[in-house]
């Protein structure tokens, strides 16, 4: 087996290349407007209801473990507090953008993996047309677009799985859950869940056009691609998130008690 | 007119594999070519190059003057524009309708209105023969059609250049020969330099004006038709009369002791066949300014050709070209003085 690590090398490369290529172009005319909606609304269909699917449970299980963490300690006015502050911050962009690359980067990578492979995107750059101005660019904005609107959906219904546990489930105050709502976080938390979805999106996008404009040979390999962009995603979107929070807690110092 | 296409030096490889080193030729401006080939060679990676879909590590691409090779890459989208390509397969976008495929370069590159891209796409349509098939889905049509929508498509802008990768590949013999009378009939029309890469005996015997050949990495020769339909190479012998014996061997080349056998066998190479006469444009069309052009460069340089091809070529001249010309039929076959 070949351990070198220029290939490797070479592919993150290409990766950051076309991440570049991509945002270099998306400010380029002519737009792709029509393709745009239409990805947009494609990569919104598939990722809705599985996301809300997903956030209930997501937050149902922060407000369970939590609970029984602050009944022990008597702190259960602060389950509401905590469990906004778990489901914005961490939990709602990383399920968001799980979904969009399971399901939407999934679909798009074997759509741009078939067409590289029946020489559609060859015949479009020989037309004169490039193809990631045309067909890249639309589908990371989509996927950008409804990571930032759908990581709103999922934080409400992360919010309310969690006050549905703890308040029904579990007994607790509702007026106490709603009232610790802002003790612990704060708007600036909002907007990092936003920029987080936003660049999840992003890499989502890219990571899926990129392993579809460049499978390894045939269907089977088209096959292979789309299982790759899904965990090339996911492990990234760990790593960036790591990254992200760990920058965030330095530049916006949390809220005090 | 056409654009020339001036290859020099090039040489494409992947990773440690050649694939062919040292190619230099010249697309002569308005006429038409022919790459000819065993599979494998890397005929369609040559065409790729010249597209600048690949990116060859030597040589230049000289097209109207600008290098592909070396150039912009903003450049190289204006340069594709010249450029109509028709694929193995055709390439059609599959969620589209033909039509919608047709008029793809239109919508992107023009600002016509609706109506007259309609007008263009059905012109185009009908010069395929695909009249009545305009709203079909590509994965809906048969191989044949599909190529022949790919080739309405490449030609929806008036290019300059015509690429064609294997156009009879998948069409039966009669289609083929429309194809190649619809290349040579546009070539009538719009003058356009075009480059057909096949391994189709036929097409490579009535419809070039110069063609070439790459073998064991190397383009083997390229030049007017008649130099390489008289060549003494046993390599071309082979291929045109489509043996068994000779250095093609069913995956690469041959082995020099395989080859002895066969000397031994067979005797040495194969006479070739004739050469049959170039096709004609349809009646009613415009008389192909490329082979006025043509035959003045080969009457320039015919005394640099082999006796066999010089003779083809006077042979292929009319009493009034040769008057024109300054030339005298010799009484001993393939004289000139």
């Amino acid at each position: 087996m070949n351990l070198s690590p220029v290939p490797a090398m070479r592919q993150v490369g290409s990766l950051f290349a076309l991440g570049l290529e991509v945002f270099r172009l998306m400010w380029r005319r002519p737009f792709q407007f029509r393709e745009l909606v239409q990805q947009f609304w494609f990569v919104a269909s598939v990722s809705i209801l599985p996301s809300a699917l997903v956030s209930i449970p997501f937050g149902a299980v922060i407000g369970l473990q939590l609970g029984s963490l602050t009944t022990q300690i008597g702190a259960e006015s602060f389950n509401g507090a905590a469990s906004v502050l778990a489901v914005i911050q961490q939990a709602s962009p990383i399920v968001t953008t799980l979904i969009i690359a399971g399901a939407g980067g999934s679909a798009i990578c074997a759509d741009l993996g078939s067409r590289t492979i029946r020489e559609e995107i060859d015949a479009m750059e020989v037309l004169g047309v490039s193809a990631v101005q045309r067909l890249v660019v639309p589908r990371v904005l989509a996927a950008m677009l409804v990571a930032v609107l759908l990581n709103g959906m999922v934080s409400v219904v992360g919010v309310a799985g969690g006050y549905f546990f703890n308040v029904i489930m579990q007994g607790g105050t509702p007026g106490a859950y709603l009232a610790s709502f802002s003790a612990l976080a704060q708007l600036p938390d909002l907007w990092v869940s936003e920029l987080k979805a936003l660049m999840f999106g992003f890499l989502a996008g890219v990571v899926a056009a990129y392993r579809g404009l460049h499978p390894r040979g045939g269907p089977k390999g088209v096959g292979d691609s789309v299982n790759q962009s899904v965990v090339i995603t996911f492990l990234l979107l760990f790593f960036v998130n790591g990254v992200v929070t760990a920058v965030y807690l330095q530049l916006v110092p949390a809220k005090g008690m | 007119m056409g654009v020339e296409i001036a290859v020099e030096g090039l040489g494409k490889s992947f990773g440690p594999q050649t694939v062919w080193r040292d190619v230099s030729l010249t697309l002569p401006p308005g006429e038409v070519s022919v790459l000819l080939g065993p599979s494998g060679t890397g005929k369609s990676v040559f065409l790729k190059c010249l597209v600048g879909l690949l990116r060859p590590e030597h040589g230049s691409i000289l097209i109207d003057g600008v290098d592909l090779v070396g150039c912009k890459e903003r450049q190289r989208y204006e340069l594709r524009k010249l450029f109509g390509v028709l694929f193995q397969d055709g390439a059609l976008f599959g969620s589209m309708t033909l039509f919608d495929n047709v008029a793809f370069p239109l919508r992107e590159h023009t600002r016509y209105r609706e109506s007259k891209i309609r007008r263009i796409v059905f012109e185009k349509m009908e010069m395929v023969g695909l009249t009545g098939a305009e709203d079909k889905l590509p994965g809906e049509i048969s191989g044949g059609m599909r190529k022949r929508a790919g080739l309405a498509r490449a030609l929806v802008l008036d290019p300059e250049i015509i690429l064609c990768d294997e156009p009879d590949s998948g069409l039966d013999p009669v289609r083929t020969a429309y194809l190649s009378q619809l290349l040579i009939d546009l070539n009538a029309q719009i003058d356009a330099t075009i480059l057909i890469v096949t391994h189709n005996i036929n097409v490579a015997r009535t419809v070039p004006d110069n063609l070439g050949m790459i073998f064991r990495k190397e383009l083997v020769l390229f030049g007017p038709r008649e130099i390489l339909l008289t060549s003494t190479e046993p390599v071309v012998a082979q291929f045109l009369n489509g043996l068994r014996h000779g250095p093609i061997g069913m995956s690469e080349e041959k082995d020099q002791a395989t080859l002895e056998a066969e000397r031994a066998r067979y005797g040495d190479g194969a006479e070739l066949p004739e050469i049959v006469p170039q096709l004609e444009p349809s009646p009613g069309l415009p008389v192909r300014d490329a082979v006025r052009r043509r035959k003045d460069r080969l009457v320039q340089s015919l005394h640099t050709l082999a006796p066999a091809a010089q003779q083809n070529v006077l042979s292929s001249l009319t009493e009034h070209e040769m008057a024109r010309y300054g030339l005298r039929r010799s009484t001993r076959a393939g004289g000139v003085l």
